[in-house]
């Protein structure tokens, strides 16, 4: 069996006690992704001090590999600025991309900690998208809270 | 085969097989490959796309090799021959649902045959021939779905709404998987225009009482459409007993190529009908100032035909009909029965759609509590069972069912018990996996 290359047993345990789970309050945005080809959907608020991810809460459903995702990408972000939030989204996505290269997920150890054994995922085209959902939607909410934290310097398109 | 002994089980009867699923298998190539590390492919998919037999892969090969050129184009012996062939196949395809050929339009797929007829009714409300706009559809008038139907069948439909503001009315489900008809008179009524309606349900497997449909739609004067992606590759179809004024397939669900489909329409009704898509082919008389088109079938059928794939769909057809699809259908509901027995028997396994085999096919949806569809398929793929999960393009329905999607099985003529008996393994086998077999002993005392 292939199945435990994927399934490593961190991802179980977030898929089974995931971390951070909830919709919290306060907050400053507040997304909702879906994944079209499957149906799993995830809510994620982000809250800032200052630039810094004071907290991510999230309610969602789907599979393990969704619901592990976003677990463990929790761990990670949190006492973060948004752009290094954004850059191990970067590294995640790298990860995904690495066709189950064992190098690739080595080198990424320490900047994703337990999100590293997402690597097995990536061997799997079709469930890829499934890794990846929790990421898009931080990345989208933490622009949308930065833009209400900073109006003025936002990329949003407000001020077009 | 690979197949084991199993005891005698009260539910799982495993019934005589009406086709010869060895033989079957060997017209199949790729049956014979293997995947994930060497195990046998158990292809339980063929309600996404089917497989090919070998002798569909010859008539393609062998169009292009032998008389390949564009059809009703050129004089030479070439275009002759192709033409020759593209028609023989629409007839072939035609008889296989009681159709003269020239109510048979080729399209894409079923879903490109929905389009057609939908923008065919918005068409006719600009259209400058009088004859064309008879069907036209507009304000105040009401198009009928089912929350049953596949994506294909109802986004169209919401979209003609949308371009003609007419509005979109549909007849919900029961609890147990069937089309609630009890306010069927009060959904279909005089605004009616057209009732687009599933035969055999993708998801489900629902089987659906066409005929009470048609024959209410029919006294309101409202046209309908038969869905039949999932019930002509199935069950023998008859258009002459259907009753309805359209139907639609896919070569692909039926042993054939993709990249063909069909509409059937009521002569009639097509020849009240303006294009959908126009250009070359289609075309009577074209001036600077403006065009005429051809009478049905060519006047829905614009530039050059998928005439390979066209050929490719008649040798399925001729597969189907040398099998007899009366016994294609026993064949599936022998797999069915044992294949809603065989989950039964396993604590957590909850069938979503008909629980027995009375007016259903053979698409089985299912949840495993505690494990998410995607990550049953994962665990039944690395065993070599191909399952389709998600919501199948029909999310309406998993919404009404409270679920977030389904594994979906679907079987076909190479199907046989020991893919059942695959599948029944794996499932059990992702529930182990996820920590939550009830520990049994039924599979023991039987
Ligand atoms: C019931 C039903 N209708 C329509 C379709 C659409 O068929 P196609 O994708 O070949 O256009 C499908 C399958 O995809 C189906 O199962």
């Amino acid at each position: 069996m292939q199945l435990e290359s994927m399934y490593q047993e961190i991802i179980l345990d977030h898929y089974r006690n995931p971390h951070g789970r909830g919709l919290r309050e306060p907050f400053e945005a507040e997304v909702h992704h879906v994944n079209p080809t499957c149906g799993d959907e995830v809510t994620l608020r982000v809250h800032l001090d200052g630039d810094r991810l004071a907290d991510v809460s999230y309610e969602g459903m789907g599979c393990s590999i969704s619901q592990a995702s976003v677990s463990a990408m929790y761990d990670l972000v949190i006492g973060k600025s948004v752009p290094e939030a954004l850059e191990a989204g970067e590294h995640f996505m790298t990860l995904m991309q690495s066709k189950g290269d064992a190098s690739v997920a080595e080198k990424l150890e320490d900047e994703l900690e337990d999100a590293v054994a997402f690597a097995g995922v990536s061997k799997y085209p079709a469930r890829i998208k499934c890794a990846l959902m929790s990421w898009m939607a931080l990345k989208d909410a933490g622009a949308r809270a930065l833009s209400v934290a900073h109006p003025t310097t936002s990329t949003g398109g407000q001020n077009a | 085969m690979t197949q084991t002994v199993s005891r005698p089980e009260a539910g799982a009867q495993k019934a005589p097989l009406p086709l010869d699923v060895e033989a079957i298998r060997a017209d199949f190539p790729i049956l014979s490959r293997t995947v994930r590390d060497g195990k046998r492919l158990v292809y339980l998919d063929s309600g996404a796309t089917s497989q090919k037999p070998r002798s569909v892969l010859d008539a393609e090969r062998d169009f292009y090799e032998t008389c390949n050129a564009a059809p009703h184009r050129g004089a030479h012996q070439l275009a002759e021959e192709a033409t020759g062939r593209y028609e023989a196949a629409r007839a072939t395809i035609g008889a296989f649902i009681g159709a003269p050929a020239e109510e048979i339009v080729f399209t894409r797929n079923s879903t490109e045959a929905i389009n057609l007829v939908a923008y065919a009714l918005s068409n006719a409300v600009t259209a400058k021939e009088e004859q064309f706009r008879r069907y036209a559809v507009g304000q105040g008038d009401e198009i009928v779905v089912t929350e049953m139907e596949h994506h294909a069948n109802l986004v169209p439909w919401q979209q003609l709404c949308e371009r003609t503001g007419a509005t979109l009315r549909w007849l919900g489900l029961t609890d147990d998987g069937r089309l609630d008809l009890s306010d069927l008179a009060t959904v279909v009524t005089e605004r009616t225009k057209l009732v687009a309606v599933t035969q055999q349900s993708n998801i489900l497997g629902t089987i659906n009482p066409l005929g009470d449909i048609v024959a209410r739609a029919h006294e309101v004067g409202a046209l309908v459409l038969v869905d039949g992606a999932q019930s002509v590759p199935h069950q023998p179809v008859d258009v002459t007993e259907l009753g309805a004024d359209f139907l639609v397939f896919s070569g692909h669900k039926m042993l054939g190529p993709t990249g063909v489909g069909v509409l059937w329409g009521r002569y009639e009704v097509l020849d009240a009908l303006p294009p959908f898509l126009t250009g070359g082919s289609m075309i009577e008389v074209v001036r600077m100032e403006g065009s005429t088109f051809m009478p049905p079938p060519q006047r829905f059928e614009a530039g050059v035909p998928m005439t390979a794939q066209v050929i490719g769909l008649a040798a399925a057809v001729e597969y189907l009909l040398a099998l007899g699809m009366d016994r294609v259908e026993q064949h599936e509901k022998a797999l069915t029965a044992y294949a809603l027995a065989k989950l039964a028997e396993i604590p957590g396994v909850t069938v979503i759609g008909p629980p027995d085999t009375v007016a259903r096919g053979g698409a089985i949806s299912f949840t495993v509590d505690g494990v998410h569809p995607h990550d049953v398929g994962q665990v039944l793929d690395d065993l070599g069972v191909e399952v389709r999960v998600g919501h199948h393009c029909a999310w309406p329905v998993v919404r009404r069912y409270g679920v977030p999607a389904t594994t979906r099985a679907t079987f076909y003529v190479h199907t046989g018990y020991d893919d059942i008996d695959a599948l029944a393994d794996a499932v059990r086998k992702a529930q182990e996996f996820f920590g939550v077999a009830t520990p049994v002993t039924t599979r023991e005392a039987g």
